[in-house]
């Protein structure tokens, strides 16, 4: 490792902090709040260190009350500043629910544009960690059904650390999901980057045979899928949704053009989810353009169970995208 | 409590009375079906409206409830543009898109008109902690009615806001019933401003069918809130003298109960005071009341005029228009 490679070494979890400090520094509106955030340096260890830097008025511990604090958020950015409000996981963010949706989502439409609320709430999110059935579940494709929020699920180093950016500079409410299983993941910035946006879905492998649609922390198990499919000579494109409302569209379907053959991989339970949007879009928009029937891998339908081996059944991974791409590929079409 | 002059008499009279006649109105025109949904009316309350709302300056931030017809007139929201939310016109405070429970007016720093009961609460100490921050010398008004002291965002908001010794002003408008739950039914403790006072904070009483009462108690308050001494708290003890919504057939009150609460009424009350200290002729009192009518009448006529929103036009605001 060089000296210039060194210094854009890190981990997600640094990265995701290395966005919050900016933020605090760039912008005297910005203020952090949660449970935790400060003294004892956030549950995910993401914000430590931010109190001793920012003083206690601008990293903000807060009760455990998440309706109170994600309201004060939402009220805090009616008042005029920039609250990036963390909620320790998505399961706690049910406590705040009615904040989110009756007044974040709804307070620009139900007051005719007056009035906007630009906070950021982040939250862990996901499985892979035998947390149990109350701190592992994927809820974000609840929020992303809710007109108003705009939601967001960095799943890059790259993305980690400059989403917040673009989060905090939108006027509207921005729920950004960190898979917890992310954290640990270490690698480089890409070198001379500045910022991102939080409107498009990037293309993480380029591949002519079939497209896995995935965001999150799914992304690494479709790129492990696609190294594996790559070995028998399958080339996998993987597309990292990155913005789950509004969806990109365009990216989606440009895909799905290239490959004609698809597999939504979503942690989130099967029935009603993200992965069924995606996929009724692909069959609204595209469906001329597949060969085969569009597969999903999500989540088994159970509360996420404690024991190492059940969790693991639960959940999507490599093998199993492996083994639906294998058979989506031996159906049909031009394959 | 201050000594009553003519002029404070009938200005207070004066807009209670403004209030009175906008919901009696309105519930003619819920009968002739122009106003539609839930319409919740807050004759017997006239005087918390005018009252509190009259003790704050316009830099202050205001969170209301659905039950905010008289809080929004009182705050100084132009009645034809209010008549006209209430009827879904274009011109209306919202644009139409709220409706009675929700009537908003960002420049006058009126953030609704909240139907989630309790949820206005979070939004407040919010508010309150961007004045704080940004070292504003405004504070927020939060009203809210005896339902919400059940929820769990009442009690994390008191607790957030005394801790982090924010300035707001918790108004909490009694009137006895949660809908149809009268408050011995729902709370362990019906005193609630005792129960308020467990947080640490400035906490009383007041008689809320006494304008005067009510204007002093919430200038005190507000300035001690001003001053920096964190939140304080009201609670106004009155009476809702028409049903919840115009759905309520009010099986769960005795109709002696409410006639008893009628007599102590806020307007009858000061209306009766002022003429029996020589303040106010009957003469007065008949203008002030035409003064009123002429007032909602130019008001229904505003909203009958106004247009409906084109229905191209069904998508928008559901995300920010402009950058911030």
């Amino acid at each position: 490792m060089n000296d210039a490679s060194a210094a854009l070494h890190t981990s997600y979890r640094e990265a995701a902090r290395e966005g919050l400090r900016a933020a605090l520094a760039a912008d005297p509106r910005v203020f952090l709040m949660g449970e935790d955030v400060g003294r004892y340096g956030g549950c995910y260890a993401v914000t430590k260190g931010l109190l001793q830097e920012f003083g206690p008025e601008r990293v903000r511990d807060t009760p455990l009350s998440e309706s109170a604090f994600v309201g004060a958020g939402i009220g805090a950015a009616i008042g005029g500043l920039r609250p990036i409000v963390e909620i320790m996981t998505v399961n706690f963010s049910l406590l705040a629910l009615d904040q989110i949706l009756n007044n974040a989502a709804t307070l620009c439409h139900m007051s005719g544009g007056q009035v906007s609320v630009p906070v950021v709430i982040r939250m862990a999110t996901g499985a892979g960690r035998q947390l149990a059935a109350q701190h592992s579940h994927s809820l974000e494709g609840w929020y992303a059904h809710i007109p108003g929020l705009r939601v967001i699920a960095p799943a890059t180093l790259d993305d980690a650390r400059f989403m917040l950016a673009a989060a905090l500079a939108c006027p509207d409410p921005v729920l950004l999901f960190e898979h917890i299983v992310l954290y640990n993941m270490e690698g480089e910035l890409t070198a001379g980057l500045q910022a991102v946006d939080i409107d498009h879905a990037a293309v993480r492998r380029a591949g002519r045979d079939l497209t896995l649609v995935t965001y999150g922390g799914s992304l690494p198990k479709c790129l492990a899928a696609a190294n594996m499919l790559g070995r028998d000579g399958i080339e996998a494109e993987v597309l990292d949704l990155r913005t789950l409302r509004p969806l990109d569209d365009a990216a989606i379907m440009d895909s799905v053009r290239r490959t004609h053959r698809v597999v939504v991989v979503d942690e989130g339970w099967r029935s009603g989810s993200l992965a069924a949007e995606v996929t009724t879009r692909i069959v609204e928009q595209a469906f001329y353009e597949l060969d085969a029937p569009v597969a999903r891998v999500c989540s088994a339908e159970v509360p996420i169970p404690y024991p190492k081996h059940l969790e693991d059944a639960a959940l999507p991974s490599p093998e199993r995208i492996v083994k639906i791409a294998r058979e989506l590929l031996a159906r049909g079409g031009n394959g | 409590m201050s000594a009553i002059s003519r002029e404070r008499g009938l200005a207070a009279l004066r807009e209670m009375l403004r209030i009175r006649c906008f919901e009696d109105r309105c519930v003619q025109l819920y009968g002739e079906l122009k106003i539609r949904g839930f319409l919740h009316l807050c004759n017997g309350e006239e005087a918390v409206a005018v009252g509190t709302l009259g003790a704050l300056e316009m830099s202050d931030a205001v969170v209301s409830t659905y039950r905010e017809h008289g809080h929004a007139l009182a705050r100084g929201l132009a009645m034809g543009p209010v008549m006209a939310e209430l009827y879904g016109k274009h011109s209306g405070t919202s644009g139409g898109r709220g409706g009675s429970m929700h009537i908003f007016d960002a420049a006058r720093r009126f953030y609704g008109g909240n139907a989630i009961v309790g949820g206005g609460l979070p939004l407040a100490v919010g508010l309150a902690l961007a004045q704080k921050l940004q070292r504003q010398p405004a504070i927020t008004a939060c009203l809210f009615g005896d339902g919400a002291v059940a929820e769990g965002e009442f009690h994390e908001s008191l607790n957030l806001a005394a801790l982090w010794r924010l300035p707001v002003l918790f108004l909490c408008e009694n009137n006895r019933y949660a809908m149809g739950s009268a408050i011995d039914l729902v709370e362990s403790q019906t005193d609630i401003a005792a129960k308020a006072s467990a947080y640490r904070l400035l906490s009383r009483p007041v008689d809320g069918m006494d304008v005067f009462a009510v204007a002093d108690a919430a200038r005190e308050a507000a300035a001690h809130v001003r001053a920096g001494n964190g939140p304080a708290f009201l609670e106004l003890r009155t009476y809702r003298f028409r049903g919840h919504s115009m759905f309520d057939a009010q099986l769960y009150r005795d109709k002696a109960e409410i006639e008893a609460w009628q007599k102590k009424g806020p307007i009858i009350t000061l209306t009766t005071q002022l003429k029996g200290l020589g303040l106010m002729s009957e003469d007065d009192y008949q203008r002030l009341e035409h003064d009123a009518r002429a007032e909602v009448q130019a008001a229904v006529e505003f909203a009958e005029r106004a247009e409906w929103e084109p229905l191209e036009q069904l998508e928008r605001f559901v995300y920010a228009e402009r950058t911030q």
